[in-house]
């Protein structure tokens, strides 16, 4: 067997987007050194663009449109790049000399620029170097609480049967949350949990939908929530898998902040 | 988050034989069509994004409502990849291939990521997808689907349930032996074969 072929099924995976942790690491490293299976991993992304041709279904609502163009709209203008450069205009030869002498000055004007600018982007490097070790350590820890292929276990009394546990973690002030569950029980086809975030006062408000994977864990990280919101509890219903704007009862879980 | 675009053709494709497939209108119309409005895009020109969303907002949208079952949730999604598209139309070089493709591929990755809630993955930054075909819409794109529909009607039933299970749904390859009960090997094998089936039955 080659060394392509042992990759080969993995490539397959990784194009979907669906290879775990230790094998990923070593596709990827396998991938930098081999043109070959860079292009096979382009011809398999070419077949699941194929794949998405068998989709079909009715057209986007006319607002999506309306709802784009209005995004579009609201974006920094974008910067066209010249089409001809300045002095390709006629006038160069009748400018002679006097042009020559005012393009050395400008010249050394922007060889002064160009040295601040090489400072800035110096220093502009090394906050970025900084943000992106910040940035691989945060994804580290999300990589970990969420990858579908870490062990879960979910410590209990000994001798007592698993239980369906939750865990909410939240920062009011920074409208953050992580949920974690584990040993949920499957739903029918077109039902999801929803957590809700109970507020000191107020309506609960949706945190997040989800659905356990085989083995009954599922994790929310980060929905989205409105800023400040002080909670006193967290519970979780049965929904639609669409979600809901309010809760249906029964409340299956609930738990109150310490 | 700045994506780097890039699509490259396919080799061997451009041989006679294969014109009876989805290839003329890439060749001709579609991609020069999608040079001349990416052109556009570039120097900002609003009208164009307009007519790139006409284009490919059906396949786009259909792609990612397969994956979510959710029109909101697809359409936020749709919304996503053209606008990713707009900031980031200067690194696109549509000489290259088919812009229907790269938007199918990172539509369905979006949506995946949106189903499974997680943070769109690093990889999503250099798609580089290696096919021509128009997708635009109309017949070119209606011979296509047809010849993919002829194609997974024909696979094997556990095959075809695999390769969806994976693509539409997100499934690990440990997700879907765990649902099916059968080995991972098998699993792994059946998904890249439904892939290369596919390729088989459009480019013969």
């Amino acid at each position: 067997m080659s060394p392509h072929q042992q990759f080969a099924e993995d490539l397959a995976l990784y194009a979907l987007n669906s290879l775990p942790g230790d094998e990923r690491a070593a596709l990827v490293k396998h991938l930098e050194g081999c043109a070959e299976c860079r292009r096979e991993l382009e011809q398999l992304r070419g077949d699941m663009a194929l794949l998405a041709l068998s989709t079909a279904g009715p057209a986007p609502p006319r607002r999506a449109r309306e709802r784009l163009m209005k995004a579009v709209a609201g974006e920094p203008k974008l910067q066209p790049a010249p089409r001809r450069a300045w002095w390709g205009i006629a006038g160069w030869n009748m400018a002679g000399w006097v042009t020559a002498a005012a393009l050395a000055l400008v010249a050394f004007g922007f060889w002064q620029q160009n040295e601040n600018a090489k400072q800035l982007v110096s220093s502009m490097l090394r906050t970025s170097l900084e943000q992106q070790k910040r940035l691989q350590q945060a994804r580290e820890v999300v990589d970990t609480l969420t990858a579908t292929d870490a062990m879960r276990v979910t410590l209990v009394a000994a001798k007592t049967p698993p239980q369906p546990q939750g865990k909410a973690i939240y920062l009011r002030d920074r409208s953050r949350l992580i949920f974690l569950a584990s040993n949920m029980p499957q739903l029918p086809p077109q039902k999801a949990y929803e957590l809700w975030l109970i507020p000191t006062s107020g309506a609960p408000i949706p945190a997040g939908v989800f659905k356990p994977d085989a083995h009954g864990s599922a994790a929310v990280i980060n929905p989205p929530l409105p800023p400040g919101i002080e909670a006193k509890a967290f519970a979780i219903t049965v929904e639609p898998e669409s979600g809901s704007a309010t809760p249906t009862m029964p409340i299956l879980m609930v738990g109150a902040g310490e | 988050m700045g994506w780097k675009v890039a699509i490259r053709r396919r080799g061997p494709i451009r041989t006679p034989e294969r014109r009876d497939n989805c290839l003329p209108s890439a060749e001709s119309k579609g991609v020069s069509a999608d040079a001349a409005l990416l052109s556009a895009i570039r120097s900002g020109d609003e009208s164009a994004m307009a007519m790139l969303y006409d284009r490919y907002s059906s396949i786009v949208y259909a792609v990612a409502l397969r994956v979510l079952g959710d029109t909101g949730a697809a359409e936020d999604v749709m919304q996503e990849v053209f606008l990713q598209l707009w900031r980031s139309s200067g690194t696109f070089d549509a000489n290259r291939g088919s812009l229907g493709p790269w938007l199918a591929v990172i539509a369905r990755n979006r949506a995946i990521d949106a189903l499974r809630k997680r943070r769109p993955e690093t990889g999503i930054d250099d798609v580089v997808v290696a096919v021509e075909c128009d997708m635009a819409g109309g017949a070119e794109r209606a011979r296509a689907m047809e010849k993919v529909r002829g194609a997974l009607g024909s696979m094997a039933p556990a095959q075809r349930g695999a390769l969806e299970m994976a693509y539409f749904e997100g499934l690990t390859h440990t997700e879907i032996a765990a649902k099916t009960g059968e080995p991972l090997g098998t699993i792994k094998t059946r998904i890249r074969a439904g892939l290369l089936a596919l390729r088989k039955v459009v480019y013969p």
